[in-house]
């Protein structure tokens, strides 16, 4: 019957296209990047103000953002990493100058920036960061909070060459 | 002992659970902790939304004459009305959006948005949009047609706010937004069902 050949013809093939990428599956990742860019997320750079100034404490603090800033490929951590932070916070809104302020990584690549505390606004308690300096290509981050109660962040940033 | 036997006290029970069912959830926008840290545009937005969704609870009562002293003519005309305000409540919405975060508000409007509801609520804008220029028009269309449009959009911006509402977290209470939410579902259903607007369905 053809239905038969047919079904013994795609077994054959779906055995051989396995048995392919098994074996490719365990040549390729040597090769492979381990450690994957970040992609900018989907309205990051909303109301994002390029320059925003290096601070110990956005406004009167109370809600801390953290991250770490990574390298593709070798996920090498990045000391010295300028990274901006902004939201709609108890003390203004996105569009506020004084809701915006930038830190510096560690030398391990991790960063903490205290800020107010993050309100829902646009539907969602969420924080906005950029990587926007040069080295390496621009990322947004737009990450949402799990709880509105919550009064911290957290963010990783894994950036390629520019 | 039914009801309609006292047709004043029925009157008062209709209007009543209305009036509460609309009273509540707006009650609780219009004091909510969150608005404290909210500019002027961004609470009418806000509350503009809140009343939209509160006159989409009236529409279909209206349209198949439910209200107690609003039925028939009184009650469409009454229906006109509303949907007019319901326009303005609209833009009234995302223009206050608009000056809060303009990137947020050309992201919802261009399908590109973070958040899904944003897509349901400007699937529903369009639909309230589509409608006025419909009922514009209205006497130019075959009365058949008009019903099916005019039932097919409003069944699009029933589902489509009551999906963007309940995905948002803002200043609508939970629980009263969800009941809000619920009548207006189950008010749309009850008068698509009466006016009887589609094919295969006798008079």
């Amino acid at each position: 019957m053809t239905d038969a050949i047919l079904t013994r013809r795609t077994l054959l093939a779906a055995t051989g296209a396995l048995a392919a990428a098994g074996v490719s599956g365990i040549i390729v990742p040597a090769r492979a990047q381990a450690v994957p860019a970040t992609p900018s997320m989907r309205g990051g750079s909303n109301n994002y103000l390029p320059g925003a100034p290096i601070v110990e404490r956005i406004g009167g603090g109370g809600f801390w953002m953290t991250g770490t800033v990574r390298r593709a490929g070798d996920g090498a951590p990045l000391a010295g990493q300028r990274i901006q932070i902004w939201a709609h916070t108890t003390e203004g809104n996105e569009r506020d100058p004084w809701s915006h302020g930038a830190t510096l990584t560690d030398a391990n690549g991790a960063f903490r920036l205290e800020m107010p505390q993050i309100v829902p606004a646009f539907g969602q308690p969420h924080g906005h960061l950029a990587y926007d300096s040069g080295d390496f290509k621009t990322v947004f981050l737009r990450p949402v909070m799990d709880s509105a109660s919550d009064t911290s962040l957290h963010a990783d940033f894994v950036l390629q060459p520019a | 002992m039914a009801i309609q036997t006292f047709p004043r006290l029925r009157n008062f029970l209709v209007w009543g659970a209305i009036a509460l069912s609309i009273a509540v959830p707006l009650g609780f926008a219009a004091t909510s902790p969150l608005l404290a840290w909210r500019g002027p545009a961004y609470i009418v937005a806000g509350l503009a939304g809140v009343i939209a969704m509160a006159l989409l609870l009236v529409q279909p009562l209206l349209a198949t004459g439910h209200l107690p002293g609003l039925a028939g003519p009184r009650g469409r005309r009454a229906h006109r009305w509303i949907g007019g305000i319901l326009v303005l409540m609209v833009v009234f919405h995302v223009a206050g959006l608009w000056i809060t975060s303009p990137p947020d508000v050309v992201d919802a409007l261009l399908f590109a948005s973070p958040t899904p509801f944003s897509v349901w609520g400007v699937v529903a804008m369009w639909a309230v949009f589509a409608t006025a220029v419909l009922a514009a028009l209205r006497r130019r269309l075959r009365p058949l047609s008009w019903r099916r449009a005019h039932t097919a959009l409003a069944i699009v911006i029933v589902a489509g706010s009551v999906v963007h509402a309940l995905l948002i977290e803002g200043t609508m209470e939970t629980i009263s937004k969800a009941v809000l939410c619920a009548l207006v579902v189950a008010a749309t259903l009850k008068a698509v069902a009466d006016l009887r607007t589609w094919p295969g369905r006798t008079r």
